[in-house]
């Protein structure tokens, strides 16, 4: 019988825990007004709940202050706001070799409006390996210089010394962006132990929010400019923008529903533990990885340990391209992953999967064994097929 | 309750949060809609007994939370203003 085993958290978590949808029912239920706008109950009642969850956010990811947290609709709008409002013109940006289209696409076109320049340092997507030294160098010099890096590579979950790369840049005096889309709710860590300027998160993934949900971290002082201005609710008599938190960066309606659901699962992932939660990823990863490799013609990819990863393996089956893998997975298995790039095209090319990619599996704390079982026997079947029936492949 | 103050902020997102850290040092407090003559800049301010106003004060302090003002203000208990308000100079913010 065909299952349903969802393996594509990378992409956006599922399930959502029960209490995110009781939150979201409860919102509609008995407030459901503009958060911040108005004084009646429904509106007090709604901007209540957004600044519980800006709080229980905020404990769980260890930040300074609710302050310290600015709500986005997702980790590219956050990393967005802070590549935009921190590159001034002549900037000299410092980046890595794994990152995602949402670093690379808004440097690339600031590069081609003439704002900056990139230069990008190779990080190996097997081990999580970057030459910290080279970071360093390309991190020295004068003039306005910002570093942008990953936390953990999308494609193949593998993290980096970001510790290590966070001080490097404060050594130099260079604003620090991480891009946290993989790892936070994944991977433990306390935001203002991070040594970042800045921090982008979806809501969405590891943190098990609704879709439309994402954080950006600034830390204490660290103002950027704001992306977008407008209403806020607040200083009504003024046409310009407010230059106080969260409302400098929050104009518009909030996604208070997104945001309640979002407040509900930080508080659930609080009493459950960030850490265990990486415990379970990695036993779940021991479990795959060691089951895949005895698979003749299976090439994976990322970290020999899975403790070093957030929860993904990426991998290709000789002759047969991952598209058609993922396909006869879902339509065969119920198993359902992503092929192709992973909008990491850099990424893809550093491992030398491009431009076809590779078939990347996603877990999450409610994968089961039997899940990850289904996803292995399904890979043997498709290794192992008897392929005298498919056409022949040409190659122009 | 007699509410004899308010708390005027910048943002409201601070008024929120202000409701729930005095409510958990067990300080009365209720958000309401904020009074023309105390405040234009956020749309809803904080209530409270005006005997607990040191209180008020050290909680805010201590919990880092950015106000405009504390206000001596009259209210009823649904929150509508009853006498003319008697502005109390503790401006600047509460972050230091």
């Amino acid at each position: 019988m065909k299952g349903d085993v969802y393996l594509d958290n990378a992409a956006t978590s599922w399930p959502k825990p029960a209490v995110v949808l009781e939150a979201i029912q409860e919102f509609f239920a008995n407030a459901g007004g503009n958060t911040g706008r108005s004084g009646h109950r429904r509106s007090i009642a709604s901007s209540r709940v957004v600044s519980l969850a800006r709080e229980q956010l905020s404990d769980l990811l260890g930040a300074e202050s609710p302050d310290n947290l600015v709500y986005t609709k997702n980790a590219t709008e956050a990393l967005n706001l802070a590549i935009y409002g921190l590159v001034a013109d002549g900037t000299r940006v410092v980046t890595t070799s794994l990152e995602h289209n949402s670093v690379m696409r808004p440097l690339r076109e600031l590069e081609r409006r003439g704002r900056c320049s990139v230069e990008v340092v190779r990080a190996d997507g097997n081990s999580g390996e970057i030459d910290l030294a080279e970071w360093a160098a390309a991190l020295r010099g004068e003039g306005p210089r910002l570093a942008v890096a990953t936390h953990a590579s999308n494609v193949t979950g593998v993290l980096l010394p970001a510790a290590a790369m966070a001080a490097s840049a404060s050594g130099s005096g260079v604003p620090f962006v991480l891009d946290a889309s993989q790892s936070a709710g994944h991977v433990p860590f306390a935001l203002s132990k991070l040594g970042a300027t800045a921090v982008a998160m979806p809501g969405h993934k590891g943190l098990l929010g609704p879709s439309g949900t994402g954080l950006l971290y600034l830390a204490p002082d660290v103002e950027v400019e704001p992306l977008i201005r407008g209403g806020t609710g607040s200083q009504s008599e003024s046409e310009y923008q407010p230059d106080f938190a969260p409302d400098r960066y929050e104009s518009g309606t909030l996604n208070a529903v997104g945001i309640v659901g979002l407040g509900a699962a930080a508080e659930y992932l609080l009493t459950l533990g960030i850490d265990r939660v990486h415990a379970r990823l990695t036993e779940l990863g021991r479990r795959f990885r060691d089951a895949v490799g005895g698979i003749e013609g299976v090439t994976t990819y990322g970290p020999a340990d899975p403790a070093d990863s957030t929860g993904i393996l990426s991998l290709n089956i000789e002759g047969t391209p991952c598209a058609t893998v993922a396909r006869l997975l879902d339509d065969e298995w119920g198993v359902m992953t992503r092929a192709g790039l992973h909008c990491s095209p850099a990424a893809h090319r550093s491992l030398g999967t491009a431009p076809d990619g590779t078939l990347r599996f996603s877990w999450g704390n409610d994968t089961s064994e039997d899940d990850i079982d289904v996803a292995v026997e399904a890979l043997r079947a498709v290794a192992y097929r008897d392929r005298s029936a498919e056409p022949v492949r040409t190659v122009a | 309750m007699k509410w004899g103050g308010v708390v005027s902020f910048f943002a409201s997102e601070h008024a929120m949060r202000a409701e729930r850290v005095f409510q958990r040092a067990g300080l009365p407090a209720r958000l309401v809609p904020g009074p023309r003559e105390v405040s234009p800049n956020c749309g809803v301010a904080v209530a409270f007994v005006w005997e607990d106003e040191p209180e008020i004060e050290r909680v805010l302090r201590e919990s880092k939370i950015r106000f405009e003002a504390i206000h001596r203000y009259e209210l009823d208990d649904d929150g509508r203003a009853r006498g003319s308000s008697r502005r109390r100079a503790v401006l600047g913010g509460g972050t230091e």
